[in-house]
């Protein structure tokens, strides 16, 4: 008898184009969060998949807290070109200028619980009933509770002791006037899996993510690339390190590796190898225990 | 590169998939469990494990709690207990594994039922010294109605019990004489363990030299999992139409959906459901170039060769094993609202890419799950109730009972009011 077996990447592409297409199916304004970082990255390249030949059939969303490192806003122009993809920006910046949010003070502060409030906005101008997103269950202790179809209230929270049960693949998008949903075509996969799947398929990253030689200064055991957004502070010393980046994110909190990981294959070897997680460097889910819980709950990724 | 490298990384892509859900009451060290495997196969990164460490010390606990790894939720942590699905994932040089860990109280029987929904096996963990009770019989019961066909009973906390023999035989007897009555379970085995100091978890235990068996996990990873998916029945759901509006593809209309079953090849002679319409596979699309043929679970679009009316909901299935079509539904659920049944209630049915009104028609009877037997006289459905009813819907459904395929033999119920999802369905 012929060999009907698929192996776990191939069933996990099939997955999120699934998700991807009952998407669109079920929401009259999806929107692709696009936030310049590999996973979205992977998201994209699945929504190309999912509707081939036709184009993406709902815009990408950025949502730029203007503390940007330039090759992310390079790769994303370049991808949108070329997939001929519709793009729309909603910016913390002027969200700032506009007086809808306020900037954080102090040493430690971060554009982080700007951007939900940048993001919800943008969702609101858009009247987007759907945002997907591509958060995956293994990368943090909330996340791993999260549905595929996550549903969100008319104030954009999300409440994880009352989420509907999902069962085999039947997703239920139903919502009432106002609230919308948050959908995550690649709950199921690792970070293993988005490395390899990326590598199979040849998906081109920002230069970022490869080792390069950076100037740098260590903020609370974290590594942060030198820009006009992190300035050495009293007492820091500007280092020049070899690094890369695991996560793409806001410039000031996004913590980078020590590594010489200049090529797809090295990259992969040094995740198998990895002793943290990816968000293990990330400044704000150190700040408590149940930091993400409480960033989702009010509307985060 | 060299060969050792090729190798390894073809074993990447190569890798298969295992997906179990555990069960077991309160307290019976699930948790502990899925802590111990993922600690032992090293999917656990440090600052995770640094993490748990100072929770586990503030609260005073003696080892490193390894049940906080999946206990997420804040409620949960500060209750010592789970409250949710939470879903993990580990791979070990053999398989790659999704667990949904489900908590064990009676009112979450719910999550159960959706763990067990996409599980391939159930890891069931009875206490030792408790022996099997009412909610070891319960989990077994949603496994096999849920047509888990592998089940693990996990005898843990073989250390307060001197590992002893016996109690482990007596154990698998009273299970034994239970199961008889499962009857899609295809294969039980009993392991005895210990969750919290590790025996035949991951290593062999030295403490039970008496058991042959293999470990949890070499068993995990090396049971043949046969294609859950039915090769036989050809079933493709219609999710989405493609309509590029290019010059380039200006004729193609794709329809996309996840192949649900059986085989298509291009040339096969299809038949859509359920207006009865006729055409051959033109194509099998995807944006890697077209298949030889699709199966399940591929996500694929294809092409006819003429044009007819097909929209979201359709099935296209193949003329000689058609599934059945129609709008009387008589179906095994399980009850997720706390509000009971309304049998007057108004309702959506969402099966497959379909959706469509519902109304309960008759209530025939629930099911007493510990002792399998029928209930007579109280048909209210109440929060994690299952029984038999028989639905009327307003239009088509294009359906398989649920122990020929588990995609078009499912369906969940949908309030029309609040829109919350409040049973699952398994058709007879
Ligand atoms: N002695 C002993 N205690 C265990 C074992 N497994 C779990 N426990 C303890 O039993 C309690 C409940 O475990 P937990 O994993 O939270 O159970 P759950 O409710 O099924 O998830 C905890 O205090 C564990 O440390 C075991 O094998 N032996
Ligand atoms: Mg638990």
């Amino acid at each position: 008898m012929q060999d009907y077996s698929v192996t776990h990447l191939k069933q996990l592409e099939s997955e999120a184009i699934y998700i991807l297409r009952e998407t669109a199916a079920q929401f009259e304004r999806p929107v692709l969060l696009f936030s310049g970082g590999k996973d979205s990255i992977v998201m994209t390249h699945l929504a190309m998949k999912a509707f081939w030949p036709a184009k993406i059939p709902f815009p990408l969303l950025h949502v730029d807290t203007g503390h940007n490192f330039p090759e992310t806003i390079q790769y994303r122009d370049d991808l949108v070109a070329k997939l001929g993809a519709n793009l729309v920006v909603g910016s913390v910046e002027e969200a700032i200028k506009d007086g809808r949010v306020v900037e954080e003070k102090g040493p430690n502060a971060s554009r982080n619980m700007l951007q939900i409030q940048t993001l919800l906005d943008a969702l609101e101008d858009g009247q987007y009933d759907a945002a997907l997103g591509g958060a995956r269950r293994d990368e943090e202790k909330a996340r791993a509770k999260e549905r595929f179809f996550s549903h969100r209230d008319e104030f954009g929270q999300w409440d994880p002791k009352n989420q509907r049960p999902e069962l085999w693949n039947i997703f239920n998008g139903r919502m009432a006037q106002g609230e919308h949903f948050r959908v995550f075509p690649l709950s199921n996969w690792t970070e293993m899996d988005v490395w390899q799947y990326m590598k199979y398929e040849n998906i081109e990253l920002p230069s970022l993510y490869y080792a390069h030689e950076r100037e740098t200064v260590t903020r609370n055991g974290t590594i942060l690339a030198v820009s006009e957004f992190v300035e050495p502070r009293e007492g820091e010393t500007v280092e020049v390190k070899q690094i890369r980046f695991r996560t793409m994110g806001d410039a000031t909190i996004t913590g980078a590796v020590e590594s010489d990981a200049d090529t797809m294959d090295k990259i992969i070897e040094e995740v198998a190898a990895a002793r943290q997680t990816e968000r293990g460097n990330r400044a704000d889910d150190k700040r408590s225990e149940s930091a993400m819980e409480d960033r989702k709950k009010a509307g985060y990724f | 590169m060299s060969t050792e490298e090729s190798s390894q990384e073809k074993g990447y892509l190569d890798m298969d998939l295992l997906r179990f859900t555990t069960a077991g009451s309160v307290d019976d060290g699930k948790s502990t469990l899925i802590g111990r495997l993922m600690y032992d196969s090293k999917a656990i990164f440090e600052d995770q494990l640094e993490s748990i460490e100072n929770t586990s010390k503030q609260r005073g606990d003696e080892h490193v709690n390894l049940a906080l790894l999946t206990d997420g939720l804040r409620a949960e942590r500060e209750q010592g207990i789970t409250i949710d699905v939470a879903y993990r994932y580990f791979a070990t040089p053999r398989r790659k594994f999704i667990i949904a860990d489900t908590p064990g109280h009676i009112q979450y029987t719910r999550n159960m039922v959706t763990g067990a929904s996409t599980a391939n096996l159930a890891i069931i963990l009875v206490d030792a010294r408790k022996g099997v009770i009412e909610q070891t019989c319960r989990h077994s019961f949603i496994a096999n109605l849920l047509r888990i066909q592998h089940v693990v009973i996990a005898v843990n906390k073989m250390d307060l019990v001197d590992w002893s023999e016996d109690t482990f035989n007596k154990i698998k007897e009273d299970f034994q004489k239970f199961a008889s009555r499962l009857d899609n379970i295809v294969e039980i085995s009993f392991i005895p363990i210990s969750a919290l100091k590790g025996d035949n978890v991951v290593e062999k235990s030295e403490n039970m030299t008496w058991y042959q068996g293999p470990t949890l996990l070499y068993h995990l990873e090396t049971l043949y999992v046969g294609p859950d998916a039915n090769h036989i029945d050809s079933r493709l759901p219609v999710q989405w139409v493609i309509r590029p509006h290019s010059d380039e593809y200006h004729d193609f209309r794709g329809y996309a959906g996840r192949v649900a079953g059986g085989v298509f090849k291009p040339g096969d002679d299809v038949v859509v459901y359920p207006s009865g319409f006729e055409a051959k596979v033109k194509a099998l699309h995807t944006a890697d170039g077209e298949l030889e043929e699709a199966y399940s679970p591929l996500s694929i679009s294809m092409t006819l060769d003429r044009e007819i009316d097909i929209s979201r909901g359709d099935m296209i299935a193949k003329p000689n094993n058609p599934p059945s079509v129609g709008q009387d539904i008589d179906a095994m659920i399980c009850w997720f609202s706390d509000k009971p049944l309304n049998p007057r209630g108004k309702f959506v049915i969402r099966h497959c890419a379909k959706e469509a009104k519902a109304l309960i028609r008759d209530v025939k009877y629930k099911v007493d799950i510990n002792t399998l037997h029928k209930i007579e006289g109280d048909n209210e459905f109440k929060l994690n109730d299952i029984g038999r009813i028989t639905i009327r819907t307003a239009a088509p459904l294009c359906y398989d009972s649920y122990k020929r395929n588990r995609v078009t033999g499912s369906f969940v119920l949908v309030d029309a009011f609040t829109n919350e999802t409040v049973a699952a369905g398994m058709i007879r």
